[in-house]
């Protein structure tokens, strides 16, 4: 018997480790719980640093995870641990015998109306970085219509006590900048500015794009997080937030403020994480069993963990994760059920 | 009116509204490294006028980006032109052009 290995969750994360654990000669259930897999990057238009089409990324690990059986719609309605494997009863009604579980269940966007001092959802012409890429995407959003100036705060849900969220989301710096760069490419006479605590572009080719904002398209960078945003009586935004290298207060008028909403914990991961009783840490991802030697195992036999789920991550990272987690996976599995016919063992039956 | 000899003080506060846009792109069209400063601080540390009178290329950035213009000058007024400052910046940036574009766009009334 081949082992069964249930994969919560249809992002990047769950499809690369389903394209992996696949490939390895194991039974892969891949559930996902909206109607479409792709999770965040199916929203996406581009990406940063080189501004590759999402499409084409999504494209490629969408056929890598070809011949897995999807089930979209799905979540978890109840788990329970037998001898070895987990028992586990879908929303679809079909109950899968799981030899191994891995959770990739990812991020949610923070919500920006709980930061009401920007404004997002009381005044028109403030919006968050995923509405700027559906706007990417789609080509039309009533709030945009040439704008003149244009802003970008960043930090919004991320180094935030007061909203709960301590952890920097790491991805938001990068992506703030790329966006910078393509509003200027389509607004080629708007001013951008961004309003940022520091700049944290660790990743290669990050720091190229940030010299490139500055120096092809003029992006004038200000150190100082926005504080307060209200609304003029012609629509536009004026925004308060101190120059903190000048050391002064800064006003300025903007048509648009794009808020960097953060990655915070997924709230349907959480609860597939009370399902199975998982340890989660004060920042609210999940806890991994060794740290930084084994980051891909949970504190619980048998379950695993990929991407967003352990904490921000660029997609890089995730899916690298992702395919880390399917060797973890396939370790377990070879020593838990050493008698399984699974691709390995049929080559070395076969020689 | 009877001038009671009270004045308003001068607001503090930056307002990029009144940033001069032309001025500025004439300023980048003589040295276009003008965009990529990251306020790093390098130059002002080593300035050699800047340890006996106030000298800041930094400042004299932050100033023009912020729309204050008179004060850059200000902080370029004891310049030397010594040039240490461009064997300083990790951007490369010609600082000794640089300085002498700022006073030379922003000198005309």
């Amino acid at each position: 018997m081949k082992n069964n290995i249930l994969i919560i969750g249809g992002g990047p994360a769950g499809l690369e480790a389903s394209a992996q654990l696949q490939r390895m000669g194991y039974n892969v259930i891949l559930i996902e719980k909206s109607p479409k897999l792709g999770g965040h990057l199916a929203k996406w238009d581009r990406l940063f640093p080189d501004s590759v089409p999402a499409d084409e990324v999504l494209g490629s690990l969408l056929r890598g995870a070809e011949g897995v059986k999807c089930f979209t719609d799905t979540d978890v309605r109840a788990i329970n641990r037998l001898d070895k494997s987990y028992n586990v009863r879908l929303t679809n009604g079909i109950t899968v015998l799981s030899d191994a579980v891995l959770v990739a269940s990812g991020f949610d966007l923070f919500d920006a109306v709980k930061k009401e001092e920007y404004g997002y959802g009381i005044y028109d012409q403030v919006m968050t970085n995923a509405d700027l890429e559906a706007y990417f995407k789609t080509g039309s959003d009533p709030r945009i219509e040439h704008p003149g100036r244009i802003g970008f705060a960043h930090c919004v849900g991320s180094r935030d006590e007061k909203a709960g969220c301590r952890s920097c989301s790491k991805v938001c710096c990068a992506t703030a900048v790329k966006q910078a760069i393509e509003v200027k490419q389509a607004f080629p006479k708007a001013e951008v500015y961004c309003f940022y605590m520091d700049l944290r572009l660790f990743g290669r080719h990050y720091e190229d794009i940030y010299l490139k904002a500055q120096k092809e398209y003029g992006v004038r960078f200000i150190r100082g997080r926005v504080a307060e945003v209200s609304e003029n009586y012609d629509g536009t935004l004026l925004v308060k937030a101190e120059d903190t290298v000048a050391g002064k207060p800064l006003k300025v008028t903007l048509d648009l403020l794009v808020l960097m909403a953060g990655m915070r914990p997924s709230a349907s991961g959480k609860a597939i994480g009370d399902l199975l009783e998982m340890q989660v840490e004060e920042d609210g991802y999940f806890a991994v069993r060794g740290g930084i030697a084994a980051g891909q195992r949970s504190p619980i036999p048998g379950i695993f963990l990929a991407g967003a789920a352990t904490g921000p991550k660029t997609l890089p990272e995730t899916l690298a994760d992702a395919r880390a987690a399917a060797m973890e996976v396939d370790r377990y599995l070879t020593e838990i059920f050493p008698d399984a016919k699974n691709y390995k063992q049929l080559v070395k039956e076969r020689w | 009116m009877v001038d009671f000899g009270f004045t308003l003080v001068p607001s503090s506060r930056i307002n990029l509204d009144l940033f001069d846009k032309e001025k500025y792109e004439e300023l980048v069209s003589m040295e276009p490294d003008v965009r990529i400063c990251m306020a790093c601080g390098s130059c002002t540390a080593v300035c050699t006028a800047g340890k006996f009178v106030h000298t800041s290329l930094r400042e004299a950035m932050e100033d023009i980006f912020n729309a204050k213009t008179d004060n850059a000058l200000e902080s370029l007024r004891a310049c030397q032109l010594c040039g240490k400052c461009a064997m300083v910046c990790p951007r490369g940036i010609n600082t000794r052009h640089l300085i002498m574009s700022i006073t030379k766009v922003y000198s005309k009334k």
